[in-house]
């Protein structure tokens, strides 16, 4: 029998079970398991190479996982459950499923051919079949959103770091999305340009979005966060408030892991 | 502060920019205009090149025809390359076993074996299957056509041109799709676009600027080998002149007719690139060819000037 599960029927957008992904012979997240509820802020944190990038890109099915189960909106995303097999599916169906959910990327994606406004626009019109003026008025909007009304004609390659990330931003908002996806949005900016960029965010998280946030903004984290999930080896290592994690880790990993920005700080 | 090095800064307020000399590049300029001229005396004033001859053939109708059978041939022929030569460059891309063998196979098979030899396999075909029955399948309804009827030497020449480009095609739209960055295909599939939308909108217009300057190459080259057509059935443009001059005997005035012909297709094909270039090249900034970025000799002063202030 087909699963028919509507979008909004569970409170939890984002459901992850035992989830396993290799590469070859290389193990990258191992029996990973979280589920994220509506309307929250979620950071996962960790060295680079534990898994939290691949974590993300599994949720919008960039990457096929292994083993284990991703429910995004009640579906399983990538897949079609009938009985006990999931199908894996293409086109269409997929890209439905992919739109649920926003993705901005550490080194932005905008479509160098296109300018901010045609990067917004894009999909609502060519997806979701909004007529172009419509579209236009939303994108202008957004753009006002993320304090970039000026610059809707300007192609990325005139715009800083900071602004590229915000149109995408504003790009990934566009298509109405359930869950937004940040995959170390601040990564590749100048130092002065991280803090427009996290402002922004923080907006995004107060207007109610469902968020996952890739990140080593510790301190973005600690302050715009509900719950903090701290990633090593392709495994969660502790879990919770922003306030116990950060503040008070229990875990060895954790610690020194934190110990390193502490000392910096 | 020397003397010396006082009297130098006087002169420095407001200094006269003036542009590098290139004595060598002059120099080599003028030998190269000066053999030119000569060159195009001598062939000028040489009575065996018939320049009447020339002058009265270069309109002739049974010429312009060649040209407009040989512009028609190498349009249609590229175009039809160009369809089928995204089509094996997006399957040899695809994680399908068994797009890519297909694939593979393609440009293996038409990549080589000489061009000559498919055009007069094509020709030739009816001496393989004199006759094609097309029919629906699981019905009683079919009709039979004679290959010789449906396979005409212009058909044969399509053929035979269009499935030989497109697996050159193949390869530059692949070097093109590969130049872009696999980012933004996931950012495009990320907003719920499908893979054929991600290639179509998203991939392909930013790979064109990779694609175009080899795939203006082809299609010179492709104009040029046009004229292999003369052996399987002629009407381009170095058959009908040949047919000319092998009545009038008039070889090398004819063959500067054909060449003076190419020469204008061929500019033609080359202004027309360069605008394409400039189309697709949005977004890159200097990129785009004959627009050069030059600051303005304005500006330049003005900040000069604002430095010297400061100074």
């Amino acid at each position: 029998m087909q699963e028919t599960l509507s979008p909004k029927t569970s409170d939890h957008p984002v459901e992850i079970n035992s989830l396993v992904k290799a590469f070859g012979a290389q193990v990258v997240l191992d029996g990973i398991s979280l589920n994220v509820k509506a309307g929250e802020v979620l950071a996962i944190i960790g060295p680079s190479g534990s898994g939290k990038s691949t974590l993300l890109r599994c949720v919008n099915h960039l990457e096929k996982p292994t083993g284990g189960t991703i429910r995004v909106c009640g579906d399983y995303i990538g897949y079609r459950r009938k009985g006990n097999v999931l199908r894996e599916i293409g086109g269409r169906e997929l890209a439905r499923q992919r739109a649920r959910t926003g993705m901005v990327f550490q080194n932005f994606n905008l479509y160098s051919h296109k300018t901010a406004l045609e990067n917004i626009i894009e999909s609502p019109v060519h997806v979701r079949g909004v007529d172009v003026k419509t579209a236009k008025a939303r994108a202008h909007a957004l753009l006002e959103r993320v304090g970039l009304a000026d610059r809707a004609d300007a192609y990325p390659a005139q715009l800083s770091g900071g602004q590229q990330q915000r149109v995408a931003i504003a790009r990934a908002l566009a298509g109405e999305p359930e869950v937004m996806l940040f995959d170390e949005p601040t990564s590749a900016l100048d130092p002065e340009l991280v803090g427009e960029v996290l402002t922004v965010m923080r907006e995004i998280a107060e207007s109610g979005m469902t968020m996952i946030v890739v990140t080593h903004e510790i301190q973005f984290a600690h302050d715009v966060c509900n719950r903090v999930v701290f990633m090593a080896d392709g495994k969660i290592v502790e879990e919770g408030a922003p306030g116990d994690v950060l503040d008070n880790p229990q875990a060895e990993r954790t610690q020194a892991f934190l110990g390193r920005f502490n000392a910096r700080a | 502060m020397t003397q010396a090095a006082a009297a130098n800064s006087a002169y420095i307020g407001n200094p006269v920019y003036a542009p590098r000399r290139h004595p060598v590049q002059l120099a080599i300029g003028l030998a190269v205009l000066a053999f030119l001229v000569l060159i195009g005396k001598s062939l000028f004033d040489n009575k065996n090149m018939q320049w009447d001859v020339v002058a009265q053939y270069l309109f002739d109708a049974h010429v312009l025809n060649g040209v407009l059978v040989t512009l028609g041939l190498t349009v249609l022929c590229q175009i039809l390359a160009t369809i089928l030569g995204v089509v094996v460059a997006v399957m040899r891309l695809s994680d399908s076993r068994v797009m890519i063998p297909i694939a593979v196979g393609y440009l293996w098979f038409f990549r080589g074996t000489p061009l000559l030899v498919q055009l007069i396999f094509w020709y030739n075909i009816a001496a393989l299957f004199p006759h094609l029955v097309l029919g629906v399948p699981f019905t009683e309804y079919y009709q039979v056509i004679s290959t010789n009827t449906l396979i005409s030497g212009f058909t044969a020449a399509v053929l035979g041109f269009s499935l030989h480009e497109a697996a050159y095609m193949a390869e530059i739209v692949r070097a093109g799709i590969l130049s872009v960055n696999k980012g933004q295909k996931e950012a495009a599939l990320s907003t719920g676009m499908t893979e054929a939308q991600a290639m179509w909108r998203i991939v392909l217009p930013q790979a064109m600027r990779v694609i175009i300057p080899p795939t203006g190459n082809q299609a010179i080259n492709l104009l040029k080998a046009t004229s292999l057509v003369a052996f399987i059935s002629g009407g381009d443009l170095l058959s009908n002149v040949t047919d000319i001059y092998s009545v009038n005997f008039a070889i090398i005035p004819l063959l500067v007719v054909a060449s003076i012909w190419y020469l204008v297709l061929v500019t033609v094909a080359t202004i027309g690139q360069t605008y394409l270039e400039r189309a697709f090249g949005r977004g890159y900034g200097n990129s785009a060819p004959g627009k050069p970025k030059k600051p303005q000799i304005d500006e330049l002063s003005d900040a000069r000037n604002a430095v010297s202030e400061n100074l």
